[in-house]
């Protein structure tokens, strides 16, 4: 289990796969996501290995989440925002309708 | 023990690492044949490194009925190759021959395909050409994921048209010329071929090779090398840009010509064919093109990012169609030239192979002359 290391600033409560978590402000949604527990955020999308964040610094795609109905978002380069849905992401990304 | 400094005696030295030298040296080597690939480093142009992966039978062949059969005659042949590769090496290539569409937006466009594909059929007779035009809703039966782009009218749709993954293809080739007992000598550029009594000895920046027999599968390498050997083939480099997405549950049943979908989930767009002499730089405006064409064609495509692009060299003659040539000056010394690596890589490794060991050539070959393009016309 992860802990925050500084735990001041205002809160936002932000919802992961149905939970609602809360989050501080400025923080990444990966950070948030380690700090709730959430375990594996994804699985890959050849073999299906559990994965989850592990640069934290936008360069090795381990934890692409589907953020806001976005999928593949890398949750390390996005920031919270209030009420803000993430959803763990299954294999490969769906492609969607026509946009 | 060979004196030293003399050259390493083969049977053949085939020229070329890319798609074609190694596909004849798998088939060499299943005739018991010696033999050996010269190749570059990796700072010369690797057009084998950039293919998109089609194995694409429609429309090929304009003007030469005879391409249209080799085509054919290697697509037939893929299962089975595919196959050897992967009991031989563990590498699953990733064949599959769904069938292949041409998506035709608007109606233009299939005005201009049936003008184009009425004539190959034409010129083959009118028998056995198997690719026919389906309307929109035929389409949509066939690609059940997509949403199609109003402008999309129709296809031509062939079931001989597939894809592989032509890296893994790539792969593949090498591991099993070095498991059957094949000689690959990289940082091996030719710099001289000279007849030697009854061999040639090929001279090259890594020492010399001696053999009766060589095959020029050297890509655009072919323009130099060719000439002083009797085979002077116009060959030119025409710049394709390909782009690929981040990998996606699957929506592309079977390749749609400019766009395909790998096994991993990957869809590919490309086929841009631009005049840019050896630049293989990328030129954004063509990846617009590409990027816009794919949206109008499947607009949910605008939802997936990309992840690389890359440009490579196509090999192409004038007409287009492939060159298998044995020099009339220097027999022996024989050139293939043809920017269908991928597609042709079957029937190269089972016919082609068969030709250069001394079979008589197949009959499709008389029409790949190199006299064809040097003959003033009648």
């Amino acid at each position: 289990m992860m802990h925050r290391r500084n735990t001041a600033g205002e809160r936002v409560t932000i919802n992961i796969d149905g939970k609602n978590v809360e989050a501080v402000v400025g923080e990444s949604v990966a950070a948030a996501v380690l700090a709730a527990g959430a375990g594996a955020t994804r699985t890959t999308p050849v073999s299906g290995a559990p994965r989850a964040p592990y640069c934290m610094m936008g360069v090795c795609f381990e934890c692409l989440m589907d953020i806001d109905g976005i999928p593949n978002r890398q949750a390390c380069m996005v920031s919270v925002t209030p009420g803000m849905k993430i959803k763990r992401q299954a294999g490969a990304r769906t492609v969607g309708g026509a946009s | 023990m060979p004196a030293p400094g003399a050259p390493r005696t083969f049977d053949v030295a085939v020229i070329g690492g890319g798609m074609i030298g190694p596909a004849v040296s798998l088939g060499l080597l299943e005739r018991g044949l010696r033999v050996c690939i010269l190749d570059e480093g990796d700072d010369v142009l690797r057009v084998a490194r950039g293919n998109f992966g089609l194995i694409w039978f429609q429309g090929k062949g304009f003007g030469m009925p005879r391409y249209v059969e080799w085509t054919r005659r290697s697509a037939m042949l893929y299962a089975d190759f595919a196959a050897e590769l992967k009991d031989s090496t563990g590498v699953d290539i990733g064949h599959a021959r769904p069938g292949g569409l041409e998506l035709l937006l608007g109606e233009d466009e299939l005005a201009h395909r049936q003008h184009y594909l009425g004539q190959i059929y034409q010129q083959g007779g009118g028998a056995n050409y198997e690719v026919e035009f389906i309307d929109r809703k035929q389409v949509a039966d066939m690609l059940p994921n997509v949403t199609l782009g109003e402008d999309v009218i129709g296809a031509s749709y062939s079931p001989l048209d597939g894809h592989v993954n032509p890296l893994f293809l790539l792969r593949a080739m090498h591991t099993r010329f070095q498991q059957a007992g094949g000689t690959y000598l990289p940082h091996h550029r030719v710099s001289g071929v000279r007849k030697d009594g009854d061999a040639y000895t090929l001279d090259t920046e890594g020492g010399s090779v001696s053999a009766p027999k060589v095959v020029i599968a050297a890509g655009h390498g072919l323009k130099t090398l060719g000439p002083p050997l009797g085979l002077d083939i116009p060959i030119r480099p025409q710049r394709g840009h390909i782009m690929v997405t981040e990998r996606a549950q699957p929506m592309l049943p079977m390749p749609i010509s400019a766009f395909r979908q790998t096994v991993e989930g990957s869809i590919m767009l490309g086929v841009s064919a631009e005049e840019a002499g050896y630049d293989d730089t990328i030129d954004t405006a063509t990846l617009h093109t590409i990027a816009a064409r794919a949206k109008r064609t499947m607009p949910q495509l605008g939802n997936l990012n990309i992840v690389r692009t890359w440009a490579a060299l196509r090999v192409l003659t004038p007409d287009k169609c492939p060159v298998y040539a044995e020099s009339d000056s220097h027999p022996g010394i024989f050139g293939i030239a043809s920017h269908s690596g991928v597609t042709l890589a079957a029937a190269n490794a089972k016919v082609t192979a068969g030709w250069i060991a001394g079979d008589p050539p197949p009959p499709e070959f008389e029409a790949f002359t190199v006299e064809r393009f040097h003959d003033a016309p009648a």
